[in-house]
């Protein structure tokens, strides 16, 4: 096939790279500025946040660590296609990235499960002062269920914080922040009943309800937009962008390795994002 | 990916063959991906394992999972990315990139310091 530009599917003699590899760790490197921007800012975020008030175990441990599991294997799937390709086993190529694409779209969908967890999650702050903490009895695609029907139904539980100090406090504040404390553990949950007269204010546990939620749908969801993406890209790439290992199997190669390296790039800030969200 | 092709020529599948490199050389690359993969699986349960352990300071569990995740995330970017073995051009790049990443990091803990006192209270 003739180059219309030098080096495309050559390596330059002085770099032994080729122009998409240059191309593609300059854009990583911008990428890990990215997620770098951010996590300095879930550094700072938590940093600054009183003592007792910085969520554990908001999370699903298990299931954080299936969606783990998950993007790891595309991982390996993805590096097996390239290696299939140089192994010139198309065949086998095919096979790996029909697997990638799967775990890619298993991962999203796990995610999107995650956040209707929280979407459905509601913290009402009551007219007594007390608040209530509690998933929907009835789930409803409408988030905005309370303010029109004028009473609510949440499977929950009740705390305190008013004249509340010191150790109590602490103890209290463990009752809804710190899941994974013997106080947080404790805690029986039943179902709960409340009129609109009741209820001072209420919202669910979506990006405006702290810091925490708000970082956190921040970074995961930049990071499933890059899930996505690199979806799409190898999803292409298995479909109508196969034709060209027929016609030019090395640049054809170098396109897997190019879309593999992103791919290896966004399990890379998962390896980091699911610690620090989920465990710490 | 230090493993460069030979040049390229035209032609359909048959070509191909000759293009690409042959599967021998590649099995011991192969046998390597699936030692990491099975080490980052390894590595996943050991970082929840260890979120359950009471270290008695919050800090040594942020420390303890943040070294796990640094493993895991050598063996993703040495061996399925192959930092391990790249082009100087690459390492170039990188070096850019860590300066600057270090920085922006180092940022968050100078503006620690510039905290009113007793605002701020540290994990214990």
């Amino acid at each position: 096939m003739t180059e219309i530009l030098p080096y495309i599917v050559q390596p330059r003699q002085d770099t032994g790279l080729y122009n998409a590899k240059v191309g593609i760790w300059l854009f990583l490197g911008s990428e890990v500025m990215l997620f770098g921007a951010l996590f300095s800012s879930y550094i700072l975020l938590r940093v600054g946040t009183p003592e007792g008030y910085w969520p554990h175990g908001w999370l699903n441990i298990p299931i954080g660590t299936a969606n783990t599991i998950v993007l790891i294997t595309s991982s390996i799937t993805t590096v097996m296609a390239w290696a299939s390709c140089k192994m010139n086993q198309f065949g086998r190529f095919k096979l790996f990235h029909a697997c990638t694409i799967l775990l890619a779209l298993t991962f999203v969908g796990i995610k999107s499960f995650e956040y209707h967890d929280k979407f459905t999650h509601y913290s009402l702050t009551l007219a007594d002062g007390q608040i209530a903490d509690g998933h929907l009895v009835e789930k409803s695609p409408d988030f905005d269920l309370a303010k029109k029907t004028g009473h609510i139904a949440i499977h929950g539980h009740v705390v305190n914080f008013q004249n509340k100090q010191g150790e109590e406090l602490q103890k209290e504040l463990k009752r809804i922040y710190d899941i994974r404390s013997p106080e947080g553990r404790a805690v029986e949950h039943s179902e709960l009943k409340y009129d609109a007269s009741q209820i001072a204010s209420l919202g669910t546990y979506a990006p405006l309800h702290n810091t925490y939620t708000a970082i956190y749908f921040t970074l995961t969801g930049l990071h499933a937009l890059h899930v996505i993406a690199g979806a799409i890209v190898i999803g292409y790439l298995w479909g109508p962008g196969s034709k060209m290992w027929k016609t030019d199997p090395e640049r054809f190669t170098n396109r897997i390795e190019v879309s593999g390296l992103f791919w290896h790039f966004v399990d890379l800030v998962w390896i980091f994002l699911f610690p620090v969200l989920y465990l710490l | 990916m230090s493993d460069q092709l030979p040049h390229p020529t035209p032609g359909g599948a048959a070509v191909a063959a000759q293009a690409q490199d042959h599967p021998d050389h590649f099995s011991h690359h192969v046998r390597r991906y699936l030692f990491v993969f099975y080490a980052l699986l390894f590595g996943t349960l050991i970082t929840v394992a260890a979120s359950y352990i009471p270290f008695g300071h919050r800090a040594i569990n942020i420390g303890v999972a943040l070294f796990i995740a640094c493993g895991k995330g050598f063996l993703v970017a040495g061996y399925f990315m192959h930092l391990i073995s790249e082009r100087k051009m690459i390492y170039g790049i990188m070096a850019f990139t860590a300066f600057f990443f270090i920085g922006l990091m180092f940022l968050t803990v100078w503006s620690y310091a510039d905290f009113p006192p007793l605002v701020v209270s540290p994990y214990k």
